[in-house]
């Protein structure tokens, strides 16, 4: 029997069914619209979409090597003042994040004071010793986070997961954004809506801002390394390295000389100051990783760890957005910071402690469940929507190996209307708001990206699932 | 630039001109099967997959039966026939994609417009009341993007890249045409003259769009020296291998000025466009044109090479 999810908070319609204040503008505007304009821009939109070729490769499906994330032209909008509170608490978590991997990689400070058992880095794959006592240049870690919110009321945002290794989907922030102003300029000239657009050029800034000591270029060479063309996310690996001005290379463009990373030009090897990896750790150098790795360059860690390049982001910093170390994020937030957290987690049940995984066992059906090491939305339980025999199969998953595995409350997600056939209608949505860290400080985006469950009553936003995208507002005041 | 970018954009456009001229050849090949005899119509059919190098893969799919539909699926869409027109548009787009910061948006949109529209008309097997209209599409794609090249690219090295991937490749697709076709052309003691041969010389002026042109200049005179000197030698020509070869030249020179050296390809093809300057059609036809055209071919073949070494393309 599926249990009914309580009853989320819809951010464009208070309780009454009047429109909230965020919104006043943008339904003002869409109601003087003939009814089927926005829909008819929507396939124009794709359209435009799969020509200029921003689509994504999902694995597995030979069918569908390349496909559209569907976009819905109604946009997700955050008041100037809730965007305020919400970059406080994002910047406050990202300098948290940061300094914790330095503490990780080096006296493990926080370990010893007792508030992080020390069982959560032994044997755990995304802790690399290779990393233990050195800093990367300019003691940045996190060059890149994207810190997944999700809200359940007015001021209510808690954090559902960081991004610490290697996010993506900031190029459909980007994107989404331009589209619609394309497709209805008139919109945002009677709402104000805050710029999104230099990202490329604050990235390339914060980038050469880390460059290693062996620089010796005023200003200093960015690339962008890809796993390749058949890469999900290649289109955003060649968009950013298009807007940023910098070279989009592959494992095979480079090798190790004199010390350096240089990559294969028409003129000869040329030495990159900062490499911007879309590369797994693990596949980043077969000298150290895995050894039958393509993707990366042989040698880099070395010449990494001599100072020689800048890698971004810094290896090992999967550990931070490890989910078992999730839900230790307040206490880290509060060590580092000596301040309350002011994003909340969401409360998590981790399966590894006996008690916990009783009580995950016995509520398994209001419960979400996700494997401490999985992403993209693959591997994980949503008890209230799955069927007795999918139940049943996780509960001996669970038994099995508890420690792979964390609970959480299904939590009632806000919901922002998407265009349907039959008008607007409410669907669940999450919110990616992208995070910059460079010596020179945090640097955060305004929105970010906004991914939305299509399917009516859906939780699961991931694009890999079917998940949709939303251009993101933050007002101007 | 990278090298595997400059391997990239040369590719795009020895692919693009490689379907463009492979387009030219199904449709003068389906014009002369057209006005001929059933077995002739064969014939010709047979000769165009022989052109192409595919004998062996067409006969391992659909043994010696060499009809219309047959022949121009195969070369169009056939799974069988890794270098179908298909294959090509694909592999160009696939170039384009990792080259995309490279190119103007432009160059982009009409490459990927372009394969999916050849995409979903290759879809299904094609008919023969299809074929025109398949055959112009590549066609289509491939001036489309020659002119938003013109139209947006900085002329730098990336542009040189592309333009020599082209020049490689048309004189390569040149120089094979004439080379199957040699025989037509070479004149024989008892020549007398038969309105057989007239069509066959057409024909081969057809298969790189030179009938108009040839019978512009020369007033509507058909004779094989003529044919092979406008093909070789007329650098008014666009398809011509003397054109193309001074394209090249200018290409590489220009390459050179921007890099501030010279490489080894640029000795290569000084003395390769050389010989297009002092040769005659009767020097070329008293060396044998066939020797010629396959020496040519040859050294087509080492100079892309070179190029490809010079500018590491590769590692």
């Amino acid at each position: 029997m599926k249990k009914i999810l309580p009853a989320s908070y819809d951010e464009m319609l208070d309780a009454d069914g009047s429109v909230r204040s965020a919104y006043a503008g943008y339904c003002q505007w869409h109601d003087e619209q003939p009814a089927d304009l926005l829909r008819r821009k929507g396939s124009e939109a794709e359209a435009f979409f799969r020509r200029t070729g921003i689509t994504f490769n999902v694995y597995g499906n030979e069918d569908a090597e390349e496909r559209l994330i569907p976009f819905d032209m109604v946009p997700r909008i955050i008041t100037a003042q809730q965007w305020r509170k919400l970059s406080r608490g994002i910047e406050q978590r990202v300098r948290a994040l940061n300094a914790f991997l330095h503490d990780l990689y080096h006296r493990q400070e926080i370990v010893r004071s007792g508030r992080l058992p020390a069982r959560l880095l032994k044997n755990n794959v995304a802790f690399l010793p290779e990393m233990v006592g050195f800093t990367p240049p300019g003691g940045v870690y996190t060059h890149i986070v994207g810190i997944d919110l999700v809200r359940t009321g007015e001021d209510d945002f808690m954090v559902l997961e960081d991004n610490a290794r290697t996010p993506s989907g900031v190029s459909y922030m980007l994107e989404n954004r331009e589209t619609m102003m394309a497709m209805f300029p008139e919109l945002f000239t009677r709402v104000r809506v805050r710029e999104v657009s230099d990202y490329p050029r604050r990235l390339a800034r914060s980038l050469a801002a880390c460059a290693p000591p062996a620089c010796d270029r005023k200003k200093p060479l960015v690339a962008v390394l890809t796993p390749g063309i058949y890469n999900s996310a290649y289109f955003e690996h060649a968009f950013l390295a298009d807007q940023m001005g910098a070279e989009l290379v592959e494992g095979s463009d480079l090798r190790v000389e004199n010390g350096r990373i240089a990559m294969r030009t028409t003129r000869g090897y040329e030495p990159i100051d900062v490499l911007y990896r879309r590369v797994d750790d693990e596949y980043l150098d077969p000298l150290t990783f895995n050894p039958n790795s393509v993707l990366g360059v042989t040698g880099i860690m070395d010449v990494y760890r001599a100072g020689g390049i800048t890698i971004a982001n810094a290896p090992g910093t999967g550990i931070a957005d490890d989910k078992a170390i999730y839900s230790f994020m307040p206490e880290i937030v509060e060590f580092y910071t000596g301040e309350k957290p002011i994003l909340q987690n969401v409360p998590t049940w981790r399966c590894s402690e006996p008690e916990a995984l009783k009580y995950v066992l016995d509520n398994l059906s209001e419960l979400v469940v996700k494997e401490v090491h999985g992403s993209g939305g693959y591997g994980m339980l949503i008890g209230p929507t799955s069927s007795k025999r999918e139940l049943v199969a996780f509960e001996a998953k669970l038994r099995a190996r508890p420690e792979n595995y964390i609970a959480q409350p299904t939590l009632a997600l806000s919901t922002v209307p998407i265009l349907t056939k039959a008008g607007l209608a409410p669907r669940h949505v999450d919110l990616r708001p992208f995070v910059l860290v460079s010596p020179n400080g945090i640097d955060i985006t305004p929105g970010g990206l906004t991914r939305v469950a299509l399917k009516k009553g859906s939780l699961v936003v991931n694009s890999s699932q079917g998940g949709g995208t939303k251009d993101s507002w933050v007002l101007d005041d | 630039m990278l090298g595997r970018s400059a391997n990239g954009i040369f590719w795009l456009f020895r692919y693009l001109e490689r379907a463009e001229n492979i387009s030219r050849l199904i449709e003068a090949g389906f014009r002369m099967a057209l006005t001929r005899s059933a077995s002739d119509a064969t014939d010709e059919w047979r000769s165009l997959i022989v052109t192409l190098g595919l004998r062996q893969a067409f006969e391992a799919r659909h043994g010696t039966e060499y009809t219309g539909p047959h022949v121009f699926n195969f070369i169009l869409r056939d799974k069988d026939n890794p270098g179908s027109i298909l294959a090509i548009t694909e592999g160009a787009r696939t170039n384009a994609r990792m080259v995309r910061g490279g190119i103007t948006r432009e160059v982009w949109e009409s490459v990927n417009d372009g394969w999916m529209q050849l995409r979903d008309a290759l879809a299904r097997p094609v008919t023969e009341t299809r074929l025109g209209a398949v055959l112009d599409l590549v066609r289509r794609q491939s001036t489309q993007v020659r002119g938003a090249m013109e139209g947006t690219m900085l002329r730098n090295e990336i542009y040189n890249f592309a333009r020599m991937g082209s020049f490689i490749e048309r004189a390569d697709n040149t120089a094979r045409i004439l080379d199957v076709k040699y025989y037509v052309l070479l004149p024989s003691v008892s020549y007398v003259g038969s309105s057989l041969d007239n069509v066959q010389w057409e024909n081969v002026l057809r298969s790189v769009a030179g009938e108009r042109a040839y019978r512009w200049l020369n007033a509507g005179r058909m004779d094989p020296r003529g044919i092979a000197e406008f093909l070789i030698l007329d650098e008014r020509f666009p398809r011509s291998l003397a054109f193309c070869y001074s394209k090249l030249r200018s290409n590489l020179a220009s390459l050179a000025r921007e890099y501030g050296n010279e490489m080894h390809s640029h000795e290569i093809l000084r003395d390769a466009d050389c010989q297009f300057h002092t040769a005659t059609i009767e020097g070329i036809f008293e060396q044998g044109l066939h020797e010629f055209i396959g020496k040519f071919i040859r050294a087509n073949t080492a100079l892309a090479l070179q190029i490809q070494r010079d500018y590491r393309f590769t590692e």
